[in-house]
């Protein structure tokens, strides 16, 4: 085929280097195997343009290690599967460049605070399903205004809904939870997630529990008195939800409850 | 032998099986979701730009109803869609979009009073009444007579994907999810659920149901630049084909988005031409009006896609390391706007390109997107060739796109979908028995052990990893935008080479529980087999139609070609599928085939056409004082549960 017929598109992954040999610490184990133990283990890696640590992890499981744990789903940064410990702080893997580390050596752990499926892998999705019922992340009203889909929608003032849009940009990372110093003493702490859920639905005229309601989920020291207010949430959380704001709300609400 | 009963088995915990998840377990019955992921992060959620509904609520949408956006949608199928299927879902999206509003989808809403928006490269300002103050808004998207793409700031598909799961969740809809559906159970014609490996511990589960919901999203990994989830391999529409009995319809039909970021392949959103932006060229030029002088930037995807194509093929590309691209300018819409409305956009830029949009170019490229086609299905979303099987969203061909889909028609169709085939669900739920034999369920539980057994003990086989890439490369270059005779004959080859060594794979990964080298070892053939109809459907269908544009037939073909193609895998062993077609009957027809009013191509008439529109025009006059529903209604009669039949209320019009 001429170079003029060929499809644009064939043209990715143009086998470049940057020349830098990026030295990629993992922590694995995998809880399934009796064998297995946890240990530190260290890849060389080929650099390329643009890299991300989503493709250097691709990397050393086609070349390297076939048997390496770690989820990605989206690898855009929207879907929150791929949060891990990257040089010590929780971050999304996917969107993160590799070209950041200058020293060209990056350390993954998978995030504590969730149980261990193997490697990079942890089980989010139990976390936060819990997370979920606890809080009970749905719109709660008796009414159902909205049971005939036929009428004109109920209004909702633009404002409103921009507002709780930005609380709904949450994408269930757990960042947050691996970052929150409460969350490692307190096993029952409903944690910063929790807490931005509960914000949310707060803000949601169309939700009609009242702070009596939200003092049964949050008024103890398993909820929101149980902050210790270090924001290790809001420093890492990759949507930049408004934790302090937030959680310094809830907490005047339950006080005042 | 692990067993699961359900009466309601949903493959699948994106928008699309969720909603059908929820309408059995509304029903009353026992309801189950497998998922690969936790459900909150299918590919759903990476939906920016919106979801399509004629609510009519914002100055720029007043006029539009059903009728419109079942016109819209037929002309973006280059008329390959099923008319009666597109009736369905325009009937029923705006229902679907309220009935979201209800489970807590912070839907943007309409301000009174002017507004600035950017038009055809201008600023202009639109005046929002009074009246509609508070009603859910919408933008435009491409193809779309009127503004109708109903969108959460920058963040639809997230905010539909949790709202629905949240409901899934408040009914106690349990979702079990690191599982994977790896066969399917049936005999005599009939599916009895699935058999499901434990991607945790690697225990082989068999699932057996009453009725099976494939909705596992679409098979944009087939090809080796996608703006689709790493996950989104095809499986679901896979496994039914291996059961030799479900057909896949249209698997050809594969759409390229306009705007996916180079290198990576991340999509920008379509809102982002909706609300204004511009494709420019290597010398900034703003080059779509010359060849649609119309929609410009705004014609449907298929057309925008190959238009930039011939731009850079005359030489009018931005080189790069990638090879060249063109850019995507948004930095008229202001930074207001982008960080409120294309914030994700914004993030996409900086963390991935590391530029900002408000002042910066997008260097952009057409890119695999969109699979049209999946498990062929009845409107009730049931497979006709075998009962209990239903698929709905991505993976389905319910057929509403036909050849091509539009932009914000998508999550539309997982949610109006999920709840018009999620009764039927529920209604062949209640009106069957469960009556399979447990010696059945073991044999396909052992068949797919033995595979697995095969895998791991060939540690020096043919790895999988060299396959897909092989295969994904292969349909890159030779199943694309642009079509021909012969690179389409040298893929069918290829690909079946691919399938014939893939028999002999193996894995160096030796665990039985989580093992990432097994799990694709099992996936690649799969992959392989759905590649091989993609392009033997592409080779033998000699014509044009929507996203599938062949360079030695040019134009669309009604003459010969209006039609749907159904692949099966008659034997195991075959090496390709078989290919049959199922012609789309004029007569029947609202909307014959005609011009869609963007592109350039020519079509060959069928007979029928004029006909038909004969036909037609003596209907509309014989009823001289019928409303728009009777006049619908005398053309073309369709179904829908109950529920669903309700007029659709406006504002300022009521049920006009
Ligand atoms: C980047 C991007 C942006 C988009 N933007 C828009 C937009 O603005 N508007 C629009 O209308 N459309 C848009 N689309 C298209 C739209 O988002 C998708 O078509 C739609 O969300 C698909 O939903 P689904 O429910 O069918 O499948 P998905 O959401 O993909 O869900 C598939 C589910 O199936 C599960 N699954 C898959 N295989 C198996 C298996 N073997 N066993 C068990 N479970 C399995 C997965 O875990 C997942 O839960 C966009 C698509 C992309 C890629
Ligand atoms: S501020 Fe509160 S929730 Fe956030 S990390 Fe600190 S203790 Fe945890
Ligand atoms: S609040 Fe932020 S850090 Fe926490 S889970 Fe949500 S997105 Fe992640
Ligand atoms: S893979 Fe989706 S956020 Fe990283």
């Amino acid at each position: 085929m001429s170079e003029a017929k060929m499809n644009v598109s064939t043209t990715a992954g143009s086998g470049q280097t940057t020349g830098r040999t990026l030295k990629i610490n993992i922590l694995r184990f995998n809880p399934q195997e009796p064998d297995s133990k946890p240990e530190m283990v260290t890849y060389k890696v080929p650099e390329a343009p643009n890299m991300t640590i989503f493709i250097a992890l691709n990397y050393i499981r086609e070349n390297l290690e076939p048997s390496l744990q770690f989820d990605f789903v989206c690898r855009a940064g929207i879907c929150g599967s791929c949060g891990m410990v990257i040089n010590g702080r929780p971050d999304l893997a996917c969107r993160t460049l590799t070209s950041k580390f200058f020293l060209g050596e990056i350390t993954l752990m998978p995030l504590p605070a969730f149980e261990l499926i193997g490697d990079l892998s942890v089980n989010t999705g139990k976390f936060m399903r819990a997370v979920s019922e606890r809080v009970g992340s749905w719109i709660h009203d008796e009414e159902e205004k909205q049971k005939d889909l036929d009428a004109l929608e109920e209004r909702m003032d633009p404002d409103t809904a921009d507002e709780i849009y930005e609380l709904d940009r949450c994408i269930e990372c757990g960042c947050c939870i691996s970052a929150c110093g409460t969350m490692r003493m307190r096993e029952q702490f409903l944690g910063a997630r929790g807490f931005m859920s509960v914000a949310r639905f707060h803000a949601d005229p169309r939700d009609k529990r009242s702070d009596e309601d939200w003092y049964e989920v949050l008024g103890d020291d398993d909820g929101v008195f149980g902050c210790m207010s270090l924001m290790g949430c809001e420093d890492t959380c990759p949507k930049d939800l408004p934790h302090q704001t937030k959680i310094a709300y809830l907490r005047r609400r339950m006080v005042d409850t | 032998m692990k067993v699961v009963y359900t009466d309601s088995l949903v493959i699948g915990g994106g928008l699309a099986g969720l909603r059908v998840a929820i309408a059995s377990k509304n029903r009353g019955l026992d309801t189950l979701v497998l998922s690969l992921i936790p459900a909150k992060r299918s590919h759903s959620a990476a939906a920016q730009g919106g979801m399509q509904g004629s609510l009519a609520n914002s100055v720029k949408s007043k006029g539009d109803n059903e009728d419109v956006h079942f016109a819209d949608t037929v002309k973006g199928s280059d008329w390959g869609c099923d008319q009666t299927v597109a009736r369905m879902f325009a009937h029923c999206a705006p229902k679907a979009i309220r009935e979201l509003a209800g489970w807590g989808v912070p839907w943007s809403r309409v301000r009174k009073g002017d507004r600035e928006v950017v038009v055809n490269a201008e600023r202009v300002t639109i005046t929002e009444a009074d009246e509609d103050h508070g009603l859910i808004t919408s933008r435009d998207f491409g193809g779309t007579k009127k503004w109708r793409t109903c969108f959460t700031a920058d963040g639809t598909g997230h905010t539909m994907l949790y709202a629905m799961d949240n409901k899934a969740i408040s009914m106690g809809i349990p979702v079990h999810e690191r599982k994977e559906a790896i066969a399917l159970i049936h005999e005599g014609g009939r599916c009895y659920g699935a058999i499901v490996r434990d991607l945790i511990t690697g225990d082989l589960i068999a699932y057996v149901a009453n009725a099976t919901t494939i909705a596992t999203g679409g098979y944009g990994r087939l090809y080796s630049i996608s703006t689709n989830a790493v996950i989104s391999d095809g499986m679901g529409a896979a496994i039914a084909l291996e059961t030799g009995a479900a057909a896949l319809g249209n698997m050809e039909a594969v759409q390229f988005h306009p705007t996916a970021i180079v290198p990576a392949g991340i999509l920008t959103t379509e809102g982002c031409r909706g609300d204004g932006g511009l494709l420019l060229d290597v010398d900034e030029y703003r080059f779509m009006p010359d060849y649609e002088p119309e929609k410009k930037e705004l014609a449907s995807r298929d057309v925008v896609s190959r238009r930039m194509t011939e731009h850079i093929r005359k030489g009018k590309g931005v080189p790069s390391p990638y090879g060249p691209h063109l850019w995507l300018d948004i930095r008229l819409l202001g930074k207001a706007h982008i960080e409120k409305n294309l914030r994700e956009v914004q993030e996409i830029c900086e963390y991935f390109l590391g530029i900002d949009p408000v002042k910066d170019l997008i260097p952009v490229r057409p890119t695999q997107h969109y699979s049209m086609g999946g498990v062929k299905t009845n409107p009730t979303g049931e497979s006709p060739t075998l009962k209990g099987l239903f698929s709905v969203g991505e993976a389905a061909c319910w057929d509403m796109h036909g050849f091509n889909r539009l932009g914000g028609n998508s999550v539309a169709e997982t949610v109006v979908a999920g709840m018009i085939v999620g009764e039927y669900v529920a209604d062949h739920c209640l009106a069957h028995d469960v009556d399979i034999d447990i010696a059945t369920v073991r044999h396909f539980l052992e068949r797919e052990k033995g595979k697995i057994d095969e895998l791991l003990a060939r540690p020096d086989g043919e790895k999988p990893h060299e396959l897909k890439a092989a295969m994904q490369q292969i349909l890159m270059d030779k199943v694309g935008i642009f079509r021909s005779g012969e690179p389409l004959a040298e893929a069918v080859e290829e690909l079946s080479t691919l399938l014939e060594r893939s028999r002999n794979m193996g894995c160096r990964a030796k665990a039985r529980s989580a093992n990432p080298e097994l799990e694709q070892a099992m996936r690649v053939p799969r992959m392989i087999k759905l590649a091989l109809c993609v392009a033997k459907g592409a080779r033998d269908r000699t014509e044009s139609r929507g996203a599938h544009a062949r360079e030695d037939y040019p134009d669309r073909n009604d003459r010969d070609w209006l039609s749907r193609t159904l692949a099966t895998w008659a034997n195991e062993d075959d090496l390709e599928p078989t290919l049959e077609y199922e012609p789309l009957d004029i007569m029947t027809m609202e909307m014959p085939p005609g011009s869609r009013g963007y592109g350039n191509a020519q079509a060959i008439e069928h007979p029928d056409t004029a006909k038909r529109n004969e036909e037609i025009d003596k209907i509309k006059a014989s009823m001289p004082d019928a409303d728009r529903h009777e006049i619908q209604k005398a053309l073309m009669p369709f179904d829908l549960p109950e529920k669903y039949r309700g007029t659709n209320e406006r504002t300022q019009i009521g049920t006009a």
